[in-house]
């Protein structure tokens, strides 16, 4: 296993880079860290939707959410792949269209947990702030979000662990990331297959392992920041 | 109307079929997955501390590989270690099938396990001090009295597995599984008609969805009232 990782090693890590395109971990990587934080904005917009005093606002929203809840990510990537080349142009980037289907998805499930943020705030604050005189959009906007979403710092992380593992679908349409980099090094080595994918394994699991136990710490800090300042 | 996909006694054959083998992969998972999460967590509530580690590593493990990793490493790179008879065998009898199931029963089994486990820890100690100074034994008190109402306090993230892991089933046709998934690719590639093909087989799977997700409602309503 070890000669694979010394042989292989720089093609999993960075693919072809900087001969060529970018690849390997550091895909996985970006490509997580873009997928989060495109769909955050959206899954804001969810979960204000899902918690909408108007009933139409607070169906459509479930709808959208229940239903890409309802999808496989693989079919979401099919549907991508079919639909974003239509929509851009057919020279699109195979990781730009990981990119779309992954942020849809993600949507959905960050959506739900700012929907179970704002839930969780106690009713006063906002019957405060409207005995204030704000508005809806104030309300949201001063008193309900930022502690919502401070309080979910932790669920968003964990969720950046969640997405790592998702771009590994992004091997079936031939992004350049880790698992298709593991799969290359197989088709080349071929009597090996086992090492390979056990190092792959390896790899995501020293990867997400790390990043949950980071989480898992800053957890501890903001429960402690929030016992301290009560809300 | 004649001109739809669906109308084609063909396609609904093969997207018949293809149905009954994502259900038949997901059923098959999803029982042994339970019945091994229900072990890997008596193990893990034994004073035990080799038994604990185990199942931990276990846990930690099938949490921090991405699903489809897992199916690899079971597809591509376990028959590398088994004797050729063996491989043979496994082969003759629907090898996809077979990797793809105990890829995804251990991938699940380690989620419910620790659902099952955030359960029984929100159980108050009375309980097994009562139920063993009535002179139950271990066994009689994981059986009568922890693990039913561990599965109760479980059930909604239960539930979000079980959906978890049927959507799942989805990723074994990227080892030649013929599942729905692959039905509709197999449809798509001989009539092009992609927009249809994939909308069909979307409703298909929304709709199991929902269904796992309202029986989730259900049975949560059901059993709450059951407690009070």
């Amino acid at each position: 296993m070890l000669d694979i990782l010394h042989d292989y090693g720089l093609i999993l890590l960075i693919g072809e880079y900087p001969h060529g395109p970018l690849g390997g971990l550091a895909m996985t990587l970006i490509l997580a860290a873009a997928a989060l934080l495109l769909s955050f904005p959206l899954a804001v917009l969810v979960g204000i939707g899902r918690t909408s005093p108007i009933r139409l606002v607070s169906r459509l929203a479930g709808l959208y959410a229940n239903t890409v809840r309802g999808l496989p990510l693989l079919l979401l990537v099919f549907w991508s792949y079919f639909a974003v080349p239509m929509l851009f142009g057919k020279s699109i980037n195979a990781s730009l269209v990981m990119l779309v289907a992954l942020v849809i998805y993600e949507s959905a499930y960050l959506g739900e947990i700012v929907k179970a943020g704002i839930q969780a705030l106690p009713r006063g604050q906002t019957e405060a702030a409207r005995t204030l005189g704000m508005g809806y959009w104030t309300t949201l906007r001063k008193v309900i979000l930022p502690q919502a979403l401070f309080n979910m710092i932790p669920s968003m992380m964990n969720q950046f662990v969640v997405v790592v593992k998702n771009t590994s679908l992004a091997y079936v349409i031939g992004v350049d990331e880790l698992t298709n980099a593991a799969y290359q090094v197989n088709s080349q080595l071929l009597t090996k297959p086992f090492e390979v994918y056990a190092l792959l394994a390896m790899t995501y699991f020293v990867v997400c392992f790390a990043l949950s136990r980071a989480v898992a710490a800053l957890e501890q800090r903001i429960a402690r920041t929030r016992r301290s300042r009560p809300a | 109307m004649k001109d739809l996909l669906l109308a084609n006694p063909d396609y609904q054959t093969l997207l018949a079929h293809g149905l009954w083998v994502t259900v038949k992969l997901f059923v098959t998972s999803w029982i042994l997955a339970m019945l091994l999460a229900a072990l890997l967590t008596a193990v893990r509530s034994t004073s035990s501390r080799l038994g604990q580690a185990l199942v931990a590593l276990f846990v930690e493990y099938h949490r921090n590989v991405p699903g489809l990793v897992q199916i690899f490493v079971w597809y591509f790179g376990v028959p590398q270690l088994l004797p050729r008879e063996v491989q043979r065998w496994i082969n003759h009898h629907d090898g996809e099938f077979f990797f793809s199931c105990i890829a995804l029963t251990l991938y699940a089994a380690a989620y419910m396990s620790e659902d099952l486990r955030s359960g029984l820890r929100s159980l108050p100690r009375g309980q097994v001090e009562a139920a063993r100074s009535l002179g139950m034994s271990y066994r009689q008190t994981l059986q009568h009295i922890l693990l039913p109402q561990a599965l109760r306090a479980a059930l909604p993230p239960l539930v979000n597995q079980t959906l978890a892991l049927f959507k799942a089933t989805s990723l074994a046709m990227t080892v030649g599984v013929a599942d729905v998934m692959h039905a509709t690719r197999q449809i798509e590639n001989e009539t092009y008609r992609t927009f249809e093909a994939f909308l069909m087989v979307s409703v298909v799977y929304v709709l199991l969805s929902w269904l796992i997700m309202g029986a989730g409602a259900y049975a949560s309503r059901r059993f709450s009232s059951a407690r009070n």
